[in-house]
C-alpha cells in the first residue's frame, strides 16, 4: 500500500526523484566499475574499460564478494569518495 | 441515500450498541417499527447487528452518515418531511419522544429520561479522520507517492526535504489537523519566503511544521513567527544567504507561551521542550523546503551554528516588576508576541562573585563587549539572556531592568583609540575616523534583555548578533498574535 505525503516544497521540482547530474566529459573523470562477481562481469568490465580509457577516462575497478548480496557499505563509501561515476556490471 | 422530495415523513434514528441509553430504547425501537415499517430508518455506528430485535439496520460503521448529518449525539431522532430534515431531538425525553413521533404510548414502561452519549463521529482524532474521508477537504498541495517498498522516513530524507533530522512523515490527516488549530484559509498567502521568494500558503506552513513536529496547538505560533520573519526589516533573504553564523532565534512572550508549555526556565536555551525545538524548527524547514535555502546552495554560511536547527525559547515572564522583551518594545503583559532575533548561538557568562548591582553590570559588559570581536563595535546587535540568579543581584541592589541596560550600555562606551584598525597591534578593529571618539558597543536600539533560566545558577547568556545589523541588515521584528 502506497502511503500519500503532502509535498513541503514550493513544488519547483518534479515530484519524482531526479537523476544526479549527468557528467558533461569523460575527460580526466575517474569512473569506477563494479563487478558484481558474477561469471564473464569481468570479461564485459574489461571492454568498458578499454572504451573508457580511450576517450580519456581514469578507471578503477572494484569488486562486491557476491552478487547475491549488497554491496558492503564499506566498498560502497570507499567507491563515493574514489570516483566521480560509477558503472555497475549488473545481471548477465 | 437519496430521499426525494415526494417522500411522507421519514424518521430516521441514528445510534449505537455502546451506548447504554441506546440500548434503553431498544423497545422503542421495536415499537416504532412496527408502527411506522418504512417510515423508519435505523442506523447503527458501531454493531451492524444491533439492535436485534429489529430487522431492518442499516450499517453507519463507516460514519458517513453520521458525519453528513452532523450527529453529535445518539439516540438521535430525526424528522424528514418532503426528503428535507425539519426537527431532530436526542437522549432519552419519553414525553418529547412521544409528542415528536405522535405516538402516544410510545416507551411507555421506560424511565422518562436518560442522556444520550457521544456519537462516535465525536471520539478523538475521528473529525479530521471523517473530513479527510467524507468531506470537502480539497488541498492544493501536490501529493508525493510512497511506495510500500520504501521506508517512508527514508523517502523524507531522500528527497531533501529534512535539515539532517527526521521528519513527521506529512501526512494529508496530520495536515487536517494542523489547519484545524486556526481559523485562517489553507490557501491563505503568508508571502514570499526567501531565498526563492516563493509565494507561502497556510497549508505549505502546515505541512512544514507537521514535519517540525509541532502539535497542532502551536501553529498559530509557527504561523505568527513566519510573518515576523517576512517582515522586511528582519532581512530574512540576506540572513539566510550571510557567511555569517546567524539565523533566527525566535522568542515568544505572553500568554501563549505558558498555555503551550513553553520552556522559559531550566535550560531554557537547550534541548527537551517540544514546542521550543519544533517551533524554531518549522520556521527553519519552511525556509528550506518552500524557501529553497540550503546549505551550500544559497546559505553560505563558513561555520554556520547549531541554533540553525531550531532556536526558540520563551521569556521567563514570572517577575510583574521586570518587564519584558515584548514590553520593552511596546506591548503589554498580556499580549502574545513573537519577537525574532537574527543571533549567532550562545556565549555563556559565568560571574559567581558579583553581589552588588555595580560589579555585575561592569562584569557583564566585559562579556558582552567580546560580541563579535572585541574591537568590532557598533556594528552587531546583541541579547543578554539574563538568569534568576543573576536579576536577583540587581533586584536586591535596587537596580531596575532600565537601570541595568542603561548602565551596561555606558560600561559598554569605549574611546575610538583603543578599537581602530591597527590599535594594540591587531589589523582588525573600527574605523580610523573613530578614533578620537568614545564608542558605543551596540546600536542605539541593538542590546535587548531578556530573562530566562533555571533558579540555580550565576550564568547569564549572550545571544550575539549579525554583523549586518540595523537598516543594512536585520533588525529584531515583533509580531503580535
Amino acid at each position: 500500500m502506497t502511503t500519500t505525503l503532502l509535498d513541503p516544497t514550493a513544488e519547483l521540482q518534479p515530484v519524482a526523484r531526479q537523476l544526479n547530474e549527468r557528467l558533461s566529459s569523460l575527460v580526466g573523470v575517474t569512473v569506477g566499475l563494479l563487478d558484481i562477481s558474477k561469471p564473464r562481469g569481468k570479461e564485459f568490465l574489461d571492454e568498458v574499460e578499454s572504451q573508457l580509457t580511450a576517450v580519456g577516462a581514469i578507471v578503477r575497478r572494484y569488486c562486491k564478494p557476491t552478487f547475491t548480496r549488497l554491496a558492503p557499505a564499506e566498498l560502497s563509501q570507499q567507491i563515493s569518495v574514489e570516483c566521480d561515476a560509477v558503472i555497475e556490471g549488473l545481471a548477465d | 441515500m437519496h430521499l426525494s422530495q415526494t417522500e411522507p415523513n421519514v424518521y430516521t434514528l441514528v445510534v449505537k450498541k455502546d451506548c447504554a441509553t441506546c440500548c434503553l430504547i431498544e423497545p422503542v425501537i421495536v415499537q416504532l417499527s412496527t408502527q411506522l415499517g418504512d417510515g423508519l430508518r435505523v442506523y447503527v455506528q458501531d454493531d451492524p447487528e444491533f439492535p436485534a430485535s429489529i430487522n431492518d439496520r442499516i450499517d453507519d460503521t463507516s460514519l458517513e452518515f453520521s458525519y453528513q448529518h452532523n450527529i453529535e449525539v445518539v439516540p438521535t431522532l430525526i424528522r424528514f418531511e418532503g426528503g428535507q430534515e425539519t426537527e431532530r431531538i436526542f437522549g432519552w425525553d419519553k414525553q418529547q419522544w412521544q409528542v415528536f413521533t405522535a405516538i402516544e404510548n410510545l416507551g411507555v414502561d421506560l424511565t422518562d429520561f436518560k442522556p444520550g452519549c457521544g456519537s462516535k463521529t465525536q471520539d478523538p482524532g475521528m473529525a479530521e479522520k471523517l473530513a479527510l474521508k467524507f468531506g470537502a477537504t480539497n488541498f492544493n498541495t501536490r501529493t508525493v507517492d510512497i511506495d510500500e517498498a520504501e521506508d517512508i522516513m527514508e523517502a523524507c530524507f531522500d528527497r531533501g526535504w529534512t535539515d539532517g533530522l527526521p521528519v513527521v512523515p506529512p501526512t494529508p490527516l496530520r495536515v487536517i489537523k494542523m489547519l484545524q488549530s486556526t481559523d485562517r484559509r489553507a490557501d491563505e498567502i503568508l508571502g514570499n519566503i526567501p531565498p526563492d521568494c516563493v509565494s507561502c500558503s497556510v497549508e505549505k506552513a502546515a505541512i512544514n511544521a507537521v514535519m517540525a513536529g509541532c502539535k497542532p496547538e502551536y501553529f498559530p505560533t509557527v504561523l505568527a513567527t513566519i510573518e515576523a520573519a517576512l517582515i522586511d526589516a528582519f532581512c530574512m533573504h540576506g540572513l539566510l544567504c550571510t557567511t555569517y553564523f546567524s539565523s533566527p532565534v525566535v522568542i515568544i512572550n505572553g500568554p501563549i507561551s505558558q498555555r503551550i508549555g513553553m520552556n522559559s526556565g531550566v535550560n531554557a536555551l537547550g534541548q527537551g521542550n517540544r514546542a521550543n525545538a519544533t517551533i524554531g524548527r518549522a520556521l527553519q524547514l519552511l525556509i528550506l523546503n518552500v524557501g529553497g535555502g540550503r546549505p551550500g546552495g544559497i546559505d553560505r554560511a563558513t561555520l554556520g551554528n547549531p541554533g540553525k536547527y531550531t532556536f526558540c525559547f520563551a521569556e521567563d515572564e514570572s517577575d510583574s516588576e521586570w518587564p519584558s522583551l515584548a514590553m520593552d518594545r511596546g506591548f503589554n503583559r498580556d499580549d502574545s508576541v513573537v519577537s525574532l532575533f537574527a543571533g549567532s548561538g550562545v556565549q555563556p557568562i559565568m560571574d559567581q562573585q558579583s553581589r552588588t548591582p555595580q560589579s555585575l553590570a561592569k562584569s557583564l559588559a566585559l562579556s558582552l563587549r567580546a560580541v563579535t570581536h572585541g574591537k568590532v563595535f557598533m556594528q552587531t546587535d546583541a541579547i543578554l539572556v539574563i538568569s534568576p540568579e543573576h536579576r536577583r543581584v540587581f533586584k536586591e541592589g535596587g537596580w531596575n531592568k532600565a537601570k541595568v541596560r542603561e548602565v551596561i550600555i555606558e560600561e559598554l562606551q569605549m574611546p575610538g583609540e583603543h578599537l581602530i584598525r591597527g590599535a594594540d597591534g591587531i589589523a582588525e578593529g573600527i574605523p580610523v575616523q573613530f578614533k578620537n571618539k568614545k564608542v558605543n558597543k551596540f546600536r542605539s536600539d541593538g542590546f535587548h534583555i531578556v530573562a530566562a533560566g533555571g533558579t540555580a545558577g550565576f550564568f547569564s547568556a549572550i545571544i550575539g548578533g549579525w554583523v549586518a545589523s540595523g537598516e543594512r541588515g536585520s533588525q529584531m521584528v515583533s509580531n503580535r498574535f
